[in-house]
């Protein structure tokens, strides 16, 4: 008797804790969500809609007149392109150049390591406002350290290329890229030691082992920093307004669409209205996010998982 | 010959080799630290010092000593109070994130129905709260009229933070404390926000904890409750620092501070007092960087 009435106790317990969690993770999933869910729904007004008191949610006049103008004043599909381009490539690089710095902080002697890797993680600390605006004049005349205008005479302006991204994600010193070096530390740091003097004794050099029996171990970390420079360099607006000017990317198109909105429907009639050019900016945002949400949908369980794995956590 | 024998010599070793090829592995990142990251700092350091004329023959740069600071602190007008209010907003917001981040974790961390979906949905906001769209969302014309029309219906109303204000103020909870954490209810968003990957690292760390330690407590007769503050707390602990680390480093990108700096340096052209300002702010977080560190150092627990 006893014993029962402590089990429904405990059972109440249990069901009330439930419960609680299910309201609280609900109502933060909604807060989350809240903004997805209000630009979808705006996206599919029409302009009668906005006006009407009886639309909240589901608009009354479903239209696709949003999208058309949002994707004709950005451009959207040569910017898309250009983005997944841009996105793609120091995704890339700058995978391949983390990695290594990583495998050689965590394994190999190196001279001065220890103060070297201090380096890496100044480079994480110190904002990049501080440094952005010699970086800015030092590639409107790149030398290189002198070299460039011995070969040419001249220094050359680097500005409004994609040169500025590639030269840093080579480099390992792209946006945030001081994390992922230490990601790859810690990762490359919880792979035991056993492994590589094993692949020595079977006469595999450092080069060859880190290529064939530390790269494919460390996929979960490649994942982590792959997926997160990918995202960031999607949405970074704070380099690329700065290297890139007039070149068409997401970034810089979305952060001059209020203007260029201003602009280009300033001739049509009954479009110089804020309440419509708020509606076609939310689209475009909504516009530039569905890109990386589509994307999430596909990776979101393998990034719970690798991040972890990758020992981050170290 | 000799110093060619003997590099050879050092290559055949196990040690030689790792020396050699940690070098070539380094030495991309090291053109970059120098060249991206040294070169400029120093730079940005004697710009912040020295008076900026860009004129048809390039840039002058003239020696001016503290000018540019005592201008940035004194002259301007928006600098200081901008700098002050996003350093309080760091204060205020770190402690927030990281407890909420906590906490969230440990609950994702049971099992429970739709448990993978909501862990989805609290991951997003690493992929979309950054950068631009969080800009242009603050200035959205649509999402504002709404908002109002939410809050005057009544419902939501009920449920904000204004009742409970009330209630623990009855309590007997101390003004300043109930003033925070009803700021904190209604800039829920914010927070959520801006916890994703301090998620993420928390989460990662609780499943790292070995289950046997929540089964010996459990065979003693301790409490979930108890087991969280005497085991997940503890276990946790290194992972506090590098979040409250994370969460000031993360909030480089959305401070206004930037912005001034920014525009000071692209729109006047004044490089000069720019700089200064950006040495102004990355010291004023290295010195909260160092107290947090300080402290929270103190009262972590290592396993080793």
């Amino acid at each position: 008797m006893k014993i029962a009435r402590l089990l429904s106790l405990d059972n109440w317990k249990r069901w009330l804790w439930s419960t609680v969690r299910f309201v609280l993770i609900v109502g933060l999933a909604f807060v989350i969500l809240y903004p997805i869910l209000q630009k979808i729904s705006t996206a599919f007004k029409h302009q009668k809609d906005l006006y009407s008191p009886v639309v909240v949610w589901v608009p009354e006049h479903f239209s696709l007149e949003n999208f058309r103008i949002a994707i004709w004043i950005m451009d959207y599909w040569n910017t898309l392109l250009n983005t997944i381009l841009l996105a793609g490539i120091t995704t890339i690089l700058t995978t391949a150049s983390c990695a290594l710095a990583g495998y050689a902080f965590a394994r190999l002697k190196i001279k001065g390591g220890k103060i070297l890797f201090a380096g890496v993680i100044l480079t994480i600390l110190v904002p990049p406002t501080t440094i952005l605006i010699p970086i800015y004049m030092n590639l409107r005349e790149f030398t290189f350290m002198g070299i460039i205008p011995l070969l040419t005479g001249d220094s050359v302006n680097l500005l409004n290329s994609y040169w500025p991204f590639i030269l840093t994600a080579i480099t390992a010193s792209s946006l945030k890229a001081g994390l992922f070096i230490f990601i790859f530390r810690q990762f490359f740091k919880g792979i035991p030691k056993v492994i590589e003097e094993a692949a020595y004794i079977d006469g595999a050099g450092v080069g060859t082992t880190f290529f064939r029996i530390m790269l494919p171990n460390a996929l979960p970390a490649i994942v982590t920093v792959m997926l997160f420079s990918f995202v960031w360099q999607w949405n970074d607006t704070f380099y690329t307004t700065t290297y890139l000017t007039s070149s068409n990317v997401l970034a810089t198109q979305l952060s001059s669409l209020p203007y260029n909105l201003a602009i280009q429907l300033d001739g049509e009639a009954g479009t110089n209205d804020p309440f419509f050019q708020s509606m076609v900016q939310d689209t475009g945002i909504l516009l530039s996010m569905l890109p990386l949400i589509i994307m999430y949908l596909f990776v979101q369980r393998y990034f719970v998982q690798s991040v972890e794995r990758s020992g981050v956590v170290g | 010959m000799k110093p060619i024998a003997n590099i050879r010599e050092k290559l055949q070793s196990y040690e030689g080799q790792k020396a050699f090829w940690g070098f070539i592995f380094v030495f991309p990142w090291l053109i970059g630290f120098i060249v991206f990251f040294m070169i400029p700092l120093i730079n940005s350091l004697r710009y912040s010092l020295s008076n900026i004329e860009a004129s048809s023959e390039g840039i002058q740069i003239t020696y001016i000593g503290f000018t540019n600071y005592v201008q940035a602190l004194t002259v301007n007008t928006t600098f200081n109070r901008i700098l002050v209010e996003s350093l309080i907003d760091i204060i205020v917001n770190v402690p927030l994130i990281v407890i909420f981040s906590l906490f969230l974790a440990v609950v994702l961390n049971q099992k429970f129905f739709g448990r993978s979906v909501s862990r989805a949905i609290f991951f997003l906001p690493v992929i979309l709260a950054s950068g631009v769209i969080m800009n242009l969302e603050s200035s959205s014309l649509v999402q504002a009229v709404n908002q109002q029309a939410a809050s005057s219906s009544g419902a939501i109303n009920a449920l904000s933070s204004f009742e409970l204000e009330r209630m623990m103020l009855r309590a007997g909870v101390h003004e300043t404390i109930v003033l925070y954490l009803s700021g904190a209810v209604n800039r829920i968003y914010d927070i959520v926000s801006q916890s994703g990957v301090q998620i993420l690292i928390f989460l990662a760390g609780i499943q790292s904890i070995s289950p046997q330690l929540y089964e010996a407590s459990k065979v003693e007769g301790a409490t979930g409750y108890e087991a969280f503050w005497k085991i997940t707390l503890p276990m946790v602990s290194p992972l506090i620092l590098v979040n409250v680390i994370y969460t000031i480093i993360d909030s480089f990108s959305r401070s206004p501070v930037t912005d001034v700096i920014m525009s000071t340096g692209f729109d006047t052209f004044n490089f000069g007092l720019s700089s200064a300002m950006a040495w102004l702010y990355f010291l004023s977080i290295m010195l909260i960087l160092m107290v947090s560190t300080y402290f929270i150092s103190k009262r972590v627990f290592y396993q080793e």
